[in-house]
């Protein structure tokens, strides 16, 4: 039996209201929000708070980290390893990218359900646009995490019992490198091929797992080309009630990580023993069909996708415009931060990318960052790793900093102690100013501080604790 | 092991301070020149007269060469030093001990800080590499942390506390105002500085330090030679130094209302110059006003007030220019300026300036006289949680 053992979502803080692009655009916009990566975020920080929180509910642990966007945060240089280091994963776990294409966000998945390893399924999406267009739109930020493995791996919630594929080479969406903007042939020429292409892959998947249309449970569709995720679905057979909501008039289309998100989505509602079918329309048709297990009534969701879809605070259409490079307000007059050094991040690459510091074994002192030589008693080199990314914590004094550079001022910043010690002096992020104070509970969460000679400089931030108000404890 | 100090083994006889401004007109060599060639003056003698040279600059330079080229030095051991922004003090610090080794008999200290050739306003740290995860704030950021741990430790309303820091900075612009080398000569009253926008927590930069272009110089001898240069030397009591460790950066203890490093470092030097009582015994203190929360914590650290309640003696002019104990008579940071590795020997020429009765009659303290009869000068450099902290008791008389 291979399948699903665990899940996680991470939608961004900010939202976007689509309805106030046209007064500044002078087009485009539309109903309902989208999600926004914030500034200090890119497909591999959204990764990794999708990795941590599919492997917070399970003790199984990835054998392989199979990493997949459209915008991804490095070329050349492999994205999935800053997401292996922030996960501690050893190094005979392989870590490595599928990029480029929508497509390769489910194309990782059914690799990872193919057979070999565990392997955790990252998939990340910021979704581009021109302003005004129906991509700023209609697109969402989003990331999603699936540990896929057999039942000898762990407790798999989700058993994969039949998939069905039927690829074809056209043209409809296409993007340049190194363009923000994708582009679109005529609309009904892309229906016309992903609509009996997509009941192809999906029959046949049914046919694999032995199931009729009318016993699926849960249905996901995802695919850039919206009114083909529309009309396929009549052609499926599969009753209207079925579908499972696409979160687009909140969400927004997530694109590589869609797929991901809404079977994430999916697995949250579902109960044991149904059928929950994924079909996915980019360059052609890929359709998954799951049944669920005893196991998912084990499963609790670390942060449901329902709770992140009610969070949230809402973006100027503005700051969204800065934030994407379309806008670019007069920086801070502040030199620009220098990049970091390579070798002094590999040396402490547990400190950096895992939030990992060092416990002193003779009086218990936390020290953040490591140290070799114990604050409290001077002991040395008799520390222990302790790691501190999922460690609550609370503010203890607070600033708001409106001379320092920034890529979107003003800093937050906060000295915040953690349940059980330990303290660190560290910015904090998806908070409003005036909403800190003092005793606010944060959780650390993993960002890209500034990029410098094109080096992204990844580190953690502190933000309010999810499922509380900003308003603080 | 001890620390035990030079009490009265050394005297400055001569010291030399520029215009602390913004020098568009002047760089580094002309600042050191002009502050060296002042204190040459002032003792009496010439350059080749000085047997060896500390140079105190945070980042206008590398090496003693800078200060060697600049004033073409022949031959002499010239060391740069760097102490955050004590570099001044430890300059001074350096040369002290050196005559009183005796391996030197005349040593100078000069500081310069060249800091208005960046093109950006403040003070920049020359970037260090590292792994990027160092924080990402200014020191007016880190400072403005204490203001509100403060008052909620202490049970002071915050805009009574707002308004007590004004009053600090308003003191500070009050003294400048009568100080033709400060930078700046205007009063702010405390209205008008609460009335100014945050920049940083609950500071404005009415706040925060002037930054300016500055050098200042002193020229030492061993106390026994002293009046050969002059006839009021001025005698070294105390020379303290602490370098924190760092750890009230990581330190769930520490509570942000108060910097151990100074009040270690503050001990010491009373222990070195023998005082018992320093709320008794100083007549007056130039202190790192780099932000009004920072003079604040100070007046407790430094044992001129108990602690939690140097709010009040702030606010019953205890520390103004014609108060009990003078504080920043000079105008201190705030009003003087703040070239870096020029700050703590500034500090000293004021100390000297007061102690030998040559301050314009408009600053003049009146508080010198039986046993208060002791200048101290407090220069602290980085900031809540990981610091330095140098402490100079000065005296007219031994003994």
């Amino acid at each position: 039996m291979r399948g699903i053992i665990s899940h996680g979502a991470y939608l961004p803080h900010r939202r976007l209201d689509r309805s106030t692009i046209a007064a500044v655009a002078g087009t485009g916009g539309g109903k309902g929000t989208r999600t926004v990566a914030s500034y200090d975020e890119d497909t591999t920080t959204m990764g990794v708070e999708a990795a941590r929180r599919a492997l917070r509910v399970t003790d199984a642990r990835p054998g392989a980290l199979w990493f997949s966007t459209v915008t991804p945060a490095y070329l050349d240089k492999t994205n999935a390893t800053a997401v292996h280091a922030a996960l501690r994963l050893p190094g005979d776990v392989i870590a490595a990218d599928f990029g480029g294409a929508i497509r390769s966000g489910v194309a990782a998945l059914r690799a990872a359900l193919a057979g070999g390893p565990p392997a955790l399924v990252v998939t990340a999406d910021i979704r581009t646009g021109l302003p005004g267009s129906a991509d700023e739109s209609a697109g969402g930020d989003a990331a999603a995490a699936l540990l896929v493995g057999d039942a000898a791996d762990g407790p798999v919630v989700a058993e994969l019992v039949g998939s069905g594929t039927a690829t074809d080479e056209f043209l409809d969406r296409w993007r340049t490198p190194g363009d923000v903007r994708s582009k679109q042939w005529e609309e009904k020429f892309g229906e016309t091929r992903y609509v009996p292409l997509g009941a192809t892959a999906f029959a046949a998947a049914l046919a694999e797992a032995g199931i009729d249309a009318d016993r699926v449970d849960h249905l996901v569709v995802t695919g850039a080309h919206g009114r083909a995720n529309k009309a396929v679905v009549r052609a499926l057979g599969v009753p209207g009630d079925r579908l499972v909501d696409d979160l687009s008039a909140t969400v927004g289309n997530t694109g590589s990580a869609q797929a991901g998100l809404l079977l994430s989505s999916a697995l949250e509602r579902a109960t044991p023993g149904q059928v929950v079918a994924v079909l996915s329309l980019a360059d052609g048709a890929d359709a998954l069909v799951f049944r669920t297990t005893e196991a998912l009534a084990d499963l609790r969701p670390a942060v449901p996708v329902a709770e992140q879809v009610a969070a949230g605070a809402p973006l100027p259409y503005g700051r969204f415009l800065a934030w994407r490079g379309a806008l670019t307000p007069e920086p801070p007059r502040r030199p620009e931060p220098a990049r970091p050094s390579a070798s002094a991040a590999g040396r402490n690459e547990a400190w950096k990318f895992a939030f990992v510091g060092a416990r002193d074994r003779s009086s218990g002192a936390i020290h953040l960052p490591p140290a070799r030589v114990s604050m409290d008693g001077g002991a040395v080199d008799d520390m222990e790793p302790v790691p501190m990314a999922d460690v609550p914590g609370r503010v203890v004094t607070y600033t708001i900093d409106k001379l320092v550079y920034s890529p979107s001022p003003p800093v937050v910043f906060a000295v915040v102690d953690f349940e059980g010690g330990g303290r660190a002096p560290i910015e904090l992020t998806d908070v409003d100013p005036a909403d800190v104070a003092i005793g606010t509970s944060v959780e650390m969460t993993f960002r890209r501080l500034f990029t410098s000679d094109g080096i992204h400089n990844y580190f953690w931030k502190a933000r309010p604790a999810a499922g509380r108000s900003s308003e603080g404890a | 092991m001890a620390s035990h100090g030079i009490k009265d083994r050394v005297a400055i006889v001569g010291m030399g301070c520029t215009a602390f401004k913004e020098h568009w007109d002047k760089g580094v060599d002309d600042l050191a020149l002009d502050a060296s060639n002042e204190a040459f003056a002032s003792a009496g003698i010439a350059k080749d007269d000085v047997d060896a040279y500390w140079l105190g600059t945070a980042q206008s330079g590398m090496s003693g060469i800078t200060l060697a080229r600049a004033l073409q030095l022949q031959d002499k051991p010239v060391t740069r030093v760097e102490n955050y922004c004590a570099t001044g003090s430890e300059a001074l610090r350096q040369a002290a001990y050196a005559v009183a080794s005796g391996a030197y008999d005349v040593a100078m200290a000069v500081g310069v800080e060249k800091v208005k050739d960046s093109g950006y306003q403040g003070l920049n740290a020359f970037p260090i590499p590292s792994d990027g995860t160092t924080r990402t704030l200014t020191a007016a950021g880190s400072f403005s942390m204490v203001a509100p741990a403060y008052a909620e430790k202490y049970g002071v309303p915050m805009e009574q506390l707002k308004r007590t820091l004004a009053r600090i900075a308003s003191k500070n612009h009050h003294n400048g105002a009568r100080n033709p080398r400060a930078q700046f000569r205007r009063e702010m009253s405390v209205d008008q500085i609460c009335a100014m926008p945050n920049v940083a927590g609950d500071l404005s930069v009415f706040d925060c330090a002037g930054v300016a272009d500055g050098s200042a110089a002193a020229i030492v001898v061993r106390a026994e030679d002293a009046h050969r240069y002059t006839d009021s030397p001025i005698y070294i009591k105390a020379l303290s130094f602490v370098a924190g460790n760092g750890s009230g950066l990581v330190d769930p203890t520490y509570d942000y209302t108060w910097f151990p490093e100074i009040a270690a470092c503050a001990a010491d030097a009373y222990r070195q110059a023998g005082v018992a009582d320093p709320a008794a015994r100083i007549a007056l203190a130039e202190v790192h006003d780099c932000f009004t929360p920072t003079e604040l914590v100070l007046m407790e650290d430094l044992g001129f007030s108990e602690r939690g309640m140097a709010w009040k003696d702030i606010e019953s002019g205890r520390f103004d220019l014609d108060g009990e104990l003078p504080v920043n008579p000079d105008g201190g940071l705030k009003s003087f300026g703040h070239p870096v590795g020029a700050s703590g020997l500034r500090m000293m020429f004021e100390a000297w300036l007061q102690l030998r009765g040559e301050a314009p009659e408009d600053r003049t303290v009146a508080s010198i006289g039986g046993e208060r009869d002791l200048a101290l000068t407090h220069n602290l450099g980085g900031y809540p949680g990981e610091m330095v902290s140098f402490v100079s008791i000065l005296g007219a008389t031994p003994g």
